[in-house]
C-alpha cells in the first residue's frame, strides 16, 4: 500500500487533483453567477426604471460567489504548494 | 479623432511595447566560468512572478542591465540571543553575506531573516519588525488619507452653508452613499452614527491601497491589499467590532438560537454551526480581498513575463511579436482591476455594515 501513495506521489496526483479542483470551481462560479446576470437583465426589461437598483444587487450577489471561488482556488494553490 | 491621431496612438502603442524584448538575453549557452557574472541567463518565471507580488525587504524600481535601482528600507529586528537591531537592507547585498549576525535565509527560510553563527549555521529566526516594501506603501497611503480628509474637513467645517468645492466635491457624495446605501440601510436610522468611521476608514483605505497597487511608479506600486496578512488585520477590525457591540439580543442568536428543541438539546448543532459561523465569516471577508487582488497583480505580472519566456525559448524575434499580444492584454486586465477596486471596498464596507447591523438589531 505505501508503495501505492509513493507512486502516486512521484506521478503528482496531488497536483493533478487542485488543477482539477480549481477548474471545477470555475464551472460552479460561472454557472451561478451566469444566472444571476440572467435573472438580472430579465427583470431590467420587465421594469426598466429599477435598472439601477437591479446593477447594484447584482454585483453584490457576483461578488459575495466570486468570494466562495476564491476561497477553493486558495486551498488549490496550498495544495501545490505545501504539498 | 481624425486618422492621424489614431495612427500615431497605435505607433506609439507598438513602440512601446516592443520595447520590452531588449530587456532580455536571449538564450545563451553558460559555462561555468559565465554563469557568475551573467545573472539572468535563464529567466525563471516562477521566481519571478513570485518577486513581483510579494513583501520584499527593498523597494525595486527598475532593473537596466545589471544594474538594479532599488531604495533599501530600514530592517528591525529583536533576537533573544543579541538584542534590537537596525540598519539598512542594503548591507545585505542582496543575499551575499551576512551583517551584523543576520542573513537572508534560503532553503527552508526562504524570504525571512535568520541569525547566523560566526561560522555559517543557522542558529534561529528573530522578531522581524521591519519597515518592508508593504509597510512602506501603508504608510505612505496613510499619510495620503490624512492629507485628503483633513484638508476635506478643513473645507467642510468653513463654508458650513454654501455648497462643496474643490476636494469636498470629490469626496462628499462618496461619503453620503456610504452614510444613506450601506450604513443606514443594514444598520437602522437609529445606530449608524456609531459605526460610520469605522466603515469610512474600511472603504477608503481598501479602495486607496486597491488603486495605489496598479501605478507601477514609485512610490505607488506597492501591493498592499494583496498580502494576506493586511487583509486579515482588516478582517479582524470587523470581527472585533462585530463582538464588543454585540448586544444580549446577538448572544443569544447564536448560543440559544430560536429553532426547535432537538437542534439543542442533546447535541448542540445549531448553536456549533452559529458559533463557527462567527468566524467563517471575516475569515470569508479576508480571503475574498486577498484573492481578488493577488489574481489581478499575478496576471499582469504572468503576461509581462510571457514576453521575457517566449524571448528565452524561442529567440527575440518571438517576444517582439508577442509583445503587443502580451501589452494588450495586461491593460484590459489592468483596467479590469480597476473596477474590480471599487467592487471589493464596496462589498467589504458593505458586509461589515451588515454584520455591524446583525450585531446591534433590536428584538422585534
Amino acid at each position: 500500500m505505501t508503495t501505492l501513495f509513493v507512486l502516486l506521489a512521484e506521478i503528482g496526483l496531488g497536483s493533478l487533483g487542485a488543477a482539477l479542483g480549481a477548474g471545477l470551481t470555475t464551472i460552479g462560479a460561472s454557472l451561478g453567477i451566469g444566472k444571476i446576470g440572467g435573472s438580472a437583465m430579465e427583470a431590467i426589461a420587465r421594469q426598466p426604471e429599477s435598472a439601477g437598483d437591479i446593477r447594484s444587487t447584482m454585483i453584490i450577489a457576483a461578488a459575495l460567489i466570486e468570494g466562495v471561488a476564491f476561497f477553493a482556488v486558495i486551498t488549490c494553490v496550498l495544495v501545490i504548494f505545501l504539498g | 479623432m481624425t486618422f492621424i491621431h489614431k495612427v500615431y496612438i497605435i505607433a506609439l502603442f507598438l513602440i512601446v511595447s516592443c520595447s520590452f524584448p531588449f530587456y532580455s538575453e536571449g538564450s545563451d549557452l553558460v559555462t561555468e566560468g559565465e554563469a557568475v557574472e551573467n545573472e539572468k541567463s535563464s529567466f525563471d518565471a516562477g521566481k519571478f512572478v513570485v518577486e513581483h507580488v510579494t513583501d520584499n525587504h527593498e523597494w525595486h524600481i527598475a532593473t537596466f542591465g545589471h544594474t538594479h535601482l532599488t531604495i533599501p528600507l530600514p530592517i528591525l529586528l529583536y533576537s533573544k540571543n543579541s538584542g534590537l537591531h537596525l540598519f539598512l537592507s542594503s548591507k545585505f547585498h542582496h543575499g551575499n553575506g551576512s551583517y551584523q549576525g543576520f542573513s537572508l535565509g534560503e532553503g527552508k527560510y526562504e524570504g525571512k531573516i535568520v541569525e547566523v553563527s560566526p561560522t555559517g549555521e543557522v542558529v534561529g529566526t528573530p522578531f522581524d519588525f521591519s519597515i518592508t516594501k508593504t509597510v512602506a506603501g501603508i504608510i505612505f497611503s496613510s499619510i495620503l488619507i490624512l492629507w485628503v480628509f483633513l484638508t476635506v474637513a478643513g473645507i467642510a467645517t468653513s463654508n458650513v452653508q454654501k455648497a462643496p468645492s474643490g476636494l469636498l466635491g470629490l469626496v462628499e457624495p462618496v461619503i453620503l452613499f456610504i452614510r444613506d446605501d450601506i450604513a443606514k440601510s443594514a444598520i437602522g436610522e437609529k445606530k449608524y452614527e456609531r459605526f460610520m468611521p469605522i466603515l469610512l476608514t474600511l472603504f477608503f483605505f481598501i479602495l486607496l491601497n486597491n488603486l495605489m497597487g496598479l501605478i507601477p511608479l514609485f512610490p505607488f506600486g506597492a501591493n498592499v491589499t494583496g498580502n494576506i496578512s493586511i487583509t486579515m488585520a482588516l478582517a479582524l477590525f470587523t470581527f472585533i467590532t462585530t463582538t464588543i457591540s454585540g448586544n444580549k439580543h446577538y448572544w443569544k442568536e447564536i448560543y440559544n438560537p430560536e429553532v426547535p428543541w432537538w437542534m439543542k438539546f442533546p447535541l448542540p448543532i445549531m448553536p456549533l454551526v452559529e458559533f463557527f459561523g462567527l468566524f467563517t465569516k471575516p475569515f470569508v471577508l479576508m480571503v475574498r480581498l486577498f484573492a481578488n487582488m493577488m489574481a489581478g497583480h499575478l496576471i499582469v505580472t504572468v503576461f509581462v513575463s510571457l514576453i521575457f519566456i517566449f524571448s528565452h525559448l524561442m529567440g527575440p524575434a518571438a517576444g517582439w511579436m508577442i509583445s503587443p499580444v502580451s501589452i494588450l492584454f495586461s491593460v484590459f486586465i489592468i483596467i479590469l482591476d480597476i473596477l474590480v477596486s471599487f467592487i471589493q471596498a464596496y462589498v467589504f464596507t458593505l458586509l461589515s455594515a451588515l454584520y455591524f447591523g446583525m450585531a446591534t438589531k433590536e428584538h422585534h
